[in-house]
């Protein structure tokens, strides 16, 4: 049974990562072709970076994702914050559900949305709204607030309310205690928010197809209009080095959780001791 | 506080919109330009770069600052859904011969009579003028056209095969495995239409049921359904008869030597592609200056090169060094690219909406009454019964746990 699960993993594990390795491993191959690997080279890296379109492709997605992803973590915060200090249950569960809805709406109704929407608004006279960053913005930080909500909001739950209370007995104000109480307690999971805000807003393909504009393309979209004819050896070297820009933020993601986890830990202890006492 | 954090809002929010409307204004002109993607010389691979170059005549030749801004698309239909939602402006696109049709019909076209606007339009050769899709020369002007003929691999071909040079070679038994399919409904049941000898534009259903019946036919003969995995396939050896466009012959001609060409004699697809301004365009005259610019002899010769499909220029096809440069990539690159019987290339129309929807459910009927079908439906029961088992064996041994205990 022992030695069953253990090649299940492998095998698990080598279908998993089979492409990534493949696509890696070719990045390096001199002759652009997958049938054999002749010398191993940075040729295609090289042409990468001298492909401007592509390289400013990768900085609006940079641009968009770090832009929508502190944008959706910053309202998604404090929606969480208003969510779990609803009084009414009934309400409460309402509200949940309705932030949940966008996350399992299939993405290209949400775009197709999105773009009907962002082409009536922009016929509207007072409302100068052209398609391009503006429209990428609202659009990313629209699908990325429910992730946020859905990772902060667990957080708030497992929050001690009496911590608060006895903040404001002591004279604090209400945004000082949200300052110093809550944001503290809640930052693993906005911090986890952001990152996947961030992920998700960098790979999506399918809302930024209908909303986006010749003014502002982002890599997803840049890499599939390559697929019109052979794709080019160089979107290999690129994304090779999204796989291994992904990895170190996943490292550093996995370690700084770990380090917070410790410190939470150390804090809860004595919060438990004074909760018995009382 | 919260007000502080509100204002703060506010004001990132009107200093990102007032960033945005600066990086659009600025007193350069935007040329806002959407082809296919990697269907134009970019200065990649020490290429010349053909939009720098515009931008460069721009600037010396008509003294104005023009940037152009250009993006790319996979395939005529996205192409369509971005025209028609109007969401956004292009002021020179590239469609196929039907799409063409298809929006000077709907009305996305401006009229541009390039044989008037446009003075490198005298170049053009007469066979790709008047087509059907713009029969008075009025919105298009040609800018590469493509060829589908039948690449095959001489070394696990025999020599003397007498189906070479037919569609016939695409069904023969004895190359069973190695053949390879178009992964498109439009492009495979065209192969079947030519290879039975009916019009690939036919309206008549029975003439479908047959092609899908000769379809069926090769299926158990077919490797694969593919588009761009052709590439690797063909030039990897490991499928030996596969149709595709002339100019991609040549791609995988560079990789793989034993690789040949023919045209069937059947006759086979021809498509164009060509210029266009969208109607709603913002420079419809630099527009034109663009497309005349992209037929100079100099830059229509660099796409030409960086393609590998014809051109239908004669500044292009007529010059003796791109001759030279082509027939180094294969001797008979010129006499595969420009030498061939128009008499019997068809073009394919956009077809009417009962054929299309005839054209999607017999594909699907073919595509789905495939063998790997059946083996789906075993693998997902397998999968069901096996989660199912894993449960049971789970609730089982917890409950023997908890009775232990």
């Amino acid at each position: 049974m022992k030695t069953l699960s253990r090649i299940y993993m492998v095998l698990v594990f080598a279908l998993l990562y089979a492409p990534i390795i493949v696509l890696v491993l070719f990045s390096f191959n001199e002759r652009g072709s997958l049938n054999q690997f002749t010398t191993f080279s940075f040729y295609w890296y090289a042409e990468l970076f001298r492909d401007a379109t592509a390289l400013g492709a990768l900085k609006n997605s940079l641009y968009l994702a770090i832009s929508s992803s502190v944008l959706a973590t910053v309202i998604g915060t404090l929606a969480a914050f208003g969510i779990n200090n609803l009084r009414s249950r009934y309400i409460k569960t309402v509200i949940r559900s309705v932030t949940n809805i966008p996350m399992m709406n299939p993405d290209i109704v949400t775009g197709v949305s999105m773009m009907l929407l962002f082409v009536f608004a922009s016929t509207m006279p007072f409302l100068p709204l052209k398609f391009g960053f503006v429209t990428m913005l609202i659009a990313h930080t629209t699908f990325n607030i429910p992730y946020v909500i859905l990772s902060v909001l667990p957080r708030f739950a497992q929050m001690d309310k009496h911590l608060t209370e006895a903040a404001l007995d002591l004279g604090c104000t209400p945004a000082g205690s949200f300052f110093r109480i809550e944001l503290p307690y809640v930052l693993p999971g906005v911090v986890s928010g952001l990152m996947l805000g961030f992920t998700l807003s960098l790979d999506d393909f399918v809302i930024s197809h209908f909303v986006s504009s010749p003014d502002f393309q982002t890599l997803p979209l840049y890499v599939y209009t390559q697929t019109a004819h052979k794709v080019k050896f160089s979107m290999y070297a690129l994304c090779a080095l999204m796989v291994f820009a992904i990895l170190i933020l996943l490292l550093l993601v996995n370690f700084a959780g770990s380090f917070n986890l410790g410190k939470s830990k150390v804090k809860r202890k004595p919060k438990t001791g004074v909760k018995e006492n009382g | 506080m919260v007000k502080k954090i509100v204002s703060l809002c506010v004001i990132a929010v009107l200093a990102l919109a007032m960033l945005c409307s600066c990086n659009a204004g600025g007193d350069s002109v935007t040329l806002y330009v959407y082809n296919w993607g990697e269907y134009i010389s970019d200065g990649s691979e020490g290429s010349l770069d053909t939009n720098a170059a515009f931008e460069e005549y721009c600037k010396t030749t008509l003294g104005k600052n023009v940037t152009v801004n250009y993006s790319t698309y996979a395939s005529n239909e996205d192409l369509y859904s971005k025209i028609s939602s109007g969401a956004v402006s292009y002021d020179v696109i590239f469609p196929s011969d039907y799409m063409v049709a298809r929006l000077a019909a709907e009305g996305f076209l401006m009229k541009i009579d390039p044989a008037k606007n446009v003075e490198n339009y005298q170049y053009i050769n007469e066979d790709f003028k008047n087509l059907y899709y713009d029969a008075n020369n009025e919105y298009s002007v040609p800018y590469t056209y493509g060829t589908v003929g039948i690449i095959y691999n001489t070394e696990l071909i025999e020599e003397n095969e007498p189906d070479i040079g037919s569609w016939a070679l695409m069904w023969n038994e004895k190359y069973s495995g190695s053949i390879l399919q178009f992964n498109n409904p439009r492009d495979a049941f065209g192969t079947a239409h030519f290879y039975q000898g009916t019009s690939a534009n036919s309206e008549n259903e029975a003439d479908w049921r047959a092609a899908q019946e000769l379809l069926k036919k090769q299926k158990s003969v077919v490797q694969g359904y593919v588009m761009d995995e052709v590439f690797n396939k063909m030039e990897g050896g490991s499928a030996a008869v596969a149709p595709y466009y002339a100019g991609d012959f040549f791609t995988m001609y560079e990789e793989n030597e034993s690789l040949a060409f023919f045209y069937p004699k059947e006759g086979t697809n021809v498509f164009v592609d060509a210029m266009c301004v969208p109607s709603n365009s913002q420079n419809k005259d630099l527009a034109l200056e663009y497309i005349n610019f992209m037929l100079t002899e100099d830059i229509a010769i660099a796409n030409a090169e960086a393609i590998c499909y014809a051109s239908p220029n004669r500044l292009v096809y007529e010059n003796e060094e791109y001759a030279a440069g082509m027939n180094e990539i294969h001797p008979d690159a010129m006499d595969i690219l420009y030498n061939y019987d128009m008499e019997k290339m068809e073009y394919f129309y956009d077809l009417p909406e009962n054929v299309r929807n005839l054209q999607n459910e017999l594909w699907e009927e073919l595509k789905i009454e495939s063998s790997i079908g059946g083996a789906v439906y075993i693998i997902c029961g397998v999968i069901v019964v096996a989660l199912a088992a894993f449960f049971i064996i789970r609730a089982v041994v917890k409950k023997k746990k908890e009775s232990a205990m």
